[in-house]
């Protein structure tokens, strides 16, 4: 079994740390295979920024995705660029701070998405006192709310992707981001 | 120790690769999308008691690793097109001097600076042919992070057989692309040939027809004499000889194309009853795979072949493989260059190009699409 995972925002918001981890989680802990892949301009903050995971039981042929099963937006821009690639029936998980809920509803509609809200953003600065960990406060409500990857796994994947010593901060910022999950939408 | 698994991109497998299979020596200039190979080594080379240079350009780059394989050394460098470019007069030094030496290059968008961040396999008639003059290399296309290891690793030990340049000819794709990867213990390293004679007799050039000669370093106790001039055995300049020139290059070319059978690779799926063969190499080589197998799920009798060694081209095995097909589909993210060495070996096929450009590679779709049209 396939899924296809895409998460996109802006530069200089960890969105491609949050792949690799992912990816680790399935490939080093799960025993999954994975394949990540990124896109980024030549800039080195700010413009676009998107991951691309693929999970799979088996071997990976094509590392890419044209229609993901879980589509992460943490930016309005990303979005827009991305959200007519959605699967029907998939997953959209974004940061209801950076995107009005109304500009997704007629999608999510139309083509039977399931919706989440996780505001990764204000919760790494409000529970975590940091807005950079808002990636892996997203991490947190992907797997809880994807299960794509166990949380065990995610959690390992998570203390050896961070800079050394700020492993509690981000574990604090994963559970965080689990527990926008079990609030639903 | 074991063999450990890791998720890392296809430049850090590289790196890997380069080490576990004795590299050195690494002599760069940092440039997207392959400058974590650079930055790997500038961490790990020390580590193993070898020496990473950053250099002021890609033409010393490639003029410091050949100098640090005659002192020995197993060495490399990496870059891409802009500094391919660069370095294509010293590539042509280091396969008339039979230096060996590995340079992976992760092509990106071009030609000129082009596309930093997106990729290509627009660089593959320049790794054959970017140097002036008449002579031969070995070239390897990665799909996947594990192949980036492991082609790196047998570039080092084909560079030592053949006494030859060998590009590992990645793209911007398999170059940052995280997988799992197993790395082991240990690979198969393949010495550096020492003379049996002693330094009155040695003859440095005095190689078989389609052969080469051991190779001492400087220090070594043997007078050995290096030039870009054409020479004789003994590696003295006879440059307006026409039966050395003559000998000397041919010797150059035949030690390669004359052993293709036992350099080139390719893999295949599902060939032996198609109809219809998607050829590719490199990243798309995976999409290539997806379009074959989704068209077997429609019944499409399709197949699948990735060509692991560029150069010298497979031409037997291809010949081989497509023998029941009467189509072949050559996918490639460029305007069409392997394309034209397929249509030369296989003259009686009817062979398409399924070109792109712009930094992304086909779509298993657009494969398929294709498959069913031709």
């Amino acid at each position: 079994m396939r899924k296809d995972i895409r998460i996109a925002g802006f530069g200089g918001q960890g969105i491609i740390l949050a792949g690799i981890v992912i990816g680790k989680a399935a490939a080093l802990h799960d025993d999954m295979f994975a394949v990540q892949t990124q896109s980024y301009g030549p800039e080195a903050r700010g413009g676009a920024s998107k991951t691309e995971v693929v999970i799979s039981d088996e071997e990976i042929d094509y590392p890419k995705i044209e229609n993901p099963d879980i589509l992460v937006a943490m930016s309005h821009e990303a979005l827009m660029a991305y959200l007519d690639d959605l699967k029907d029936g998939g997953i959209l998980i974004i940061d209801p701070d950076m995107i009005p809920e109304e500009d997704v509803l007629p999608f999510v509609k139309e083509h039977n998405i399931k919706l989440y809200k996780a505001p990764a953003t204000r919760t790494a600065d409000e529970k975590i006192g940091l807005k950079i960990v808002a990636n892996i406060v997203m991490i947190g409500a992907i797997t809880r709310i994807t299960k794509v990857v166990s949380e065990d796994s995610a959690r390992k994947a998570v203390a050896e992707s961070v800079p050394p010593g700020t492993e509690d901060k981000n574990l604090a910022a994963f559970e965080a981001g689990a527990a926008l999950a079990d609030g639903g939408v | 120790m074991k063999a450990e698994k890791y998720f890392i991109q296809g430049n850090e497998a590289c790196a890997r690769g380069a080490l576990k299979a004795g590299c050195r020596f690494f002599a760069g200039y940092p440039i997207t999308p392959s400058t974590e190979i650079a930055e790997d080594m500038a961490v790990f080379l020390p580590r193993e008691g070898g020496s990473f240079i950053q250099m002021e350009d890609e033409i010393s780059a490639l003029g410091a690793v050949i100098g640090a394989v005659w002192t020995g050394l197993k060495a490399m460098t990496a870059t891409s097109g802009p500094g391919f470019s660069l370095m294509q007069e010293h590539i042509g030094y280091a396969a008339m001097t039979e230096t060996p030496l590995v340079i992976v290059n992760m092509q990106r968008g071009s030609p000129s600076t082009g596309q930093p961040t997106m990729a290509s396999q627009s660089d593959m008639m320049q790794s054959r042919w970017g140097s002036h003059g008449d002579y031969e290399i070995i070239a390897l296309s990665p799909s996947s992070v594990q192949e980036c290891f492991d082609f790196t690793a047998e570039a080092f030990n084909l560079a030592e057989k053949y006494r030859v340049p060998v590009m590992v000819m990645g793209d911007e794709i398999v170059g940052h692309m995280r997988e799992k990867i197993i790395i082991p213990d240990k690979v198969e390293i393949l010495p550096r040939q020492m003379p049996k004679e002693g330094p009155e007799t040695f003859l440095p050039y005095q190689a078989p027809p389609e052969g080469t000669s051991a190779m001492p370093a400087f220090g070594d106790g043997y007078k050995m004499h290096i030039t870009g001039l054409t020479h004789d055995e003994r590696g003295y300049p006879d440059a307006s000889n026409p039966q050395t020139h003559s000998e000397l290059v041919n010797r150059l070319c035949d030690k390669i194309l004359k052993k293709t059978a036992e350099i080139a690779r390719i893999q295949e799926e599902s060939t032996a009853d198609a109809d219809v063969i998607a050829l590719s190499y490199g990243a798309p080589s995976r999409s290539a795979l997806k379009a074959v197998r989704n068209a077997r799920n429609q019944d499409i009798k399709a197949g699948f072949i990735k060509l692991d060694t560029v150069w010298p081209f497979p031409e037997e095995l291809v010949r081989e493989t497509t023998k029941n097909a009467g189509k072949v589909v050559v996918v490639e993210m460029n305007l069409g260059q392997i394309f034209y060495e397929v249509q030369r070996v296989l003259p009686e096929v009817k062979v398409e190009l399924l070109p792109k450009i712009g930094g992304e590679m086909q779509s298993p779709q657009e494969i398929l699409e294709k498959i069913k049209s031709i």
